[in-house]
């Protein structure tokens, strides 16, 4: 298009909504390092290792998080590579069963699960969180979709050369997926990383907490004493999530997009 | 779906060479070696626990003695109940005001973001409304609720600098219900933005500048042009936005744990409080179908009515 002057009142909206929604962010900063009574000082962050198990707190989310990435990226990988790429009987009913478990809300589900994982004997673990997440209805679809976008002569070419089935999976396509399981990695990064109800029900002692239970525990402990040393907790919590976006937000755009039709 | 057809059809050319048995019953391993992780965990985590939540919703069951059956009693009890009443109240309420604000303040932003500014601006704008979406609801509304505190909050600081007076955000009923569906739509509505977006960007410029030839500007322009050319778009966002409100927790839970009275409960909030705080699980059973009947219903509702308003090009 030829260059056209943007609207004065175009800039001025969109500038006071970039001001309303950064704002609560940049306040959140500012005041984690200038904590009350003092200038600037990083002396908020000390005390939330003070005052709560930052580091626990850190080690289990990024432990939960971890586990329940690279869970889905494999998984996702081989259901969504089966449903993609090789026929068997009752693929489309399987495959029809999977997208239907997506329109099941969490919260309906969470009771059964409760009693399920009681019945392993995870209560109160770190697995209770991480085992239920793992396996993903919207992973796999991402993966299917991806793999249909690969050329099937590929797989074709490999078992001419004599590669079976397996091996056709592993070296050929497998290695080309990389793009659609970091979509599906870094979503579920972003969903359970920030997650806060089912710690909320699944974590019972406190070493089992992760970092949005730990901190809304803080607030809950210090009430309103303490402005500064729960922001700094925010802060630190935030810093992975903002690397993601840094660094992944195409890919988080596309993937929380994927599938619906413009 | 062909397990009798033999492999060989897969090669039409005569000179393939005919896939060995070997390969097709290792074929078949892999097919379900690769299956079991996930649909044997979905059907373990999800499926089983749908089925179980029909059957636990007609039982009375604290975990620690043995279930006893209860007919319709959950049902007829949570209907009775001013508590739960007022919850999914709330909740619908809730969703019907969120959800409108979310959608016309993404869809007017989207609008302003598409026309007539440079790209670098376009991505930075994206970039900022798009940012709240990887935060988590917990921080966000622990942030939130010293913003809106009634004695040192900065946003009565800034109103008692223009002159209004301290409102009393979080301690009375109308606060709390304005603050959540702030912190809620704060978080959200760049996720209908972005949905909007891409809307925007498949109509073609040609029907922008074929409706100015004809006079089309500003309203008459977004109504008979912009509306009927992202109305497949828009249902998408609607139907998304109000699953995912009526399911609304983590805001309210941290905000105002329900409070005050029960001005901010929700139907998520009295899952919660039934099965994991009052230990009655066939209740919050009972609850969780409601809600999930209710999530259904307002999907179907909305591909119904979309029937009049959705314009497929």
């Amino acid at each position: 298009m030829t260059a056209r002057r943007p609207h004065v009142g175009t800039l001025v909206v969109l500038a006071v909504a970039t001001v309303l929604t950064l704002g609560p962010v940049v306040w959140t900063l500012v005041r984690a390092v200038t904590p009350e009574g003092q200038g600037f000082s990083f002396s908020a962050f000390g005390d939330v290792f003070d005052q709560i198990d930052m580091v626990r707190l850190t080690l289990n989310s990024a432990l939960v998080t971890g586990l329940i990435v690279l869970g889905q990226m494999f998984t996702a990988a081989l259901a969504g590579y089966v449903f993609a790429r090789l026929e068997f009987r009752g693929r489309g009913l399987l495959f029809g069963l999977v997208l239907a478990t997506m329109m099941v809300p969490l919260q309906v589900t969470i009771v059964p699960v409760f009693m399920l994982i009681r019945g392993m004997g995870l209560s109160d673990t770190l697995l209770a969180l991480i085992l239920p997440a793992v396996p993903t209805a919207f992973g796999t679809f991402l993966m299917r979709q991806y793999f249909m976008t690969l050329p099937p002569e590929l797989g074709e070419a490999a078992s001419i050369d004599g590669a079976g089935p397996f091996r056709t999976f592993w070296s050929v396509y497998a290695p080309l997926a990389a793009p659609g399981l970091a979509v599906v990695g870094i979503l579920a990064f972003n969903y359970h990383w920030n997650e806060f109800f089912r710690p909320l029900i699944f974590s019972i002692s406190e070493e089992n907490y992760t970092l949005p239970l730990g901190l809304v525990t803080l607030q809950g402990n210090l009430g309103s004493g303490s402005v500064s040393t729960v922001l700094a907790g925010v802060v630190l919590s935030m810093i992975p999530a903002v690397v993601v976006f840094v660094f992944g937000q195409r890919r988080l755009r596309e993937g929380l997009t994927a599938g619906i039709g413009k | 779906m062909t397990t009798t057809i033999p492999a060989s059809t897969a090669a039409p050319t005569a000179a393939a060479p005919a896939e060995p048995a070997h390969d097709r019953r290792s074929e078949r391993l892999l097919v379900w070696l690769f299956l079991v992780p996930t649909v044997g965990g979905l059907a373990l985590f999800t499926l089983l626990p749908i089925a179980a939540s029909f059957v636990l919703a007609f039982f009375r069951w604290d975990i620690i003695t043995s279930p006893e059956w209860a007919g319709l009693h959950n049902f007829g009890d949570i209907a009775s109940d001013v508590t739960v009443r007022r919850a999914f109240l709330n909740t619908i309420g809730f969703v019907i005001v969120a959800v409108a604000l979310q959608l016309g303040i993404a869809l007017w932003l989207a609008i302003l973001v598409q026309s007539r500014l440079p790209s670098w601006l376009q991505s930075v704008f994206r970039s900022a409304f798009f940012f709240p979406l990887v935060l988590s609801a917990a921080s966000v509304s622990l942030v939130m609720a010293y913003l809106f505190n009634a004695d040192f909050g900065l946003v009565n600081s800034i109103l008692n600098a223009v002159g209004i007076p301290d409102v009393q955000w979080l301690s009375t009923g109308s606060g709390a219900v304005a603050v959540v569906i702030f912190v809620y739509v704060w978080q959200s509505f760049g996720f209908s933005l972005l949905l909007f977006l891409g809307g925007l960007a498949s109509i073609p410029t040609e029907v922008y500048e074929a409706a100015e030839l004809d006079g089309a500007k500003g309203w008459s322009r977004f109504t008979k042009i912009t509306l009927p050319l992202i109305s497949p778009t828009l249902l998408v966002a609607t139907v998304m936005a109000v699953i995912a409100a009526l399911q609304i927790f983590d805001q309210p839970w941290v905000l105002t744990r329900g409070g005050p009275g029960d001005s901010t409960r929700t139907a998520v909030m009295m899952i919660y409080q039934s099965g994991f705080q009052e230990l009655q699980f066939g209740r919050a059973s009972a609850i969780g179908l409601v809600l999930t009947a209710l999530i259904l219903a307002a999907t179907a509702a909305q591909f119904r009515l979309s029937r009049r308003y959705v314009f497929y090009q």
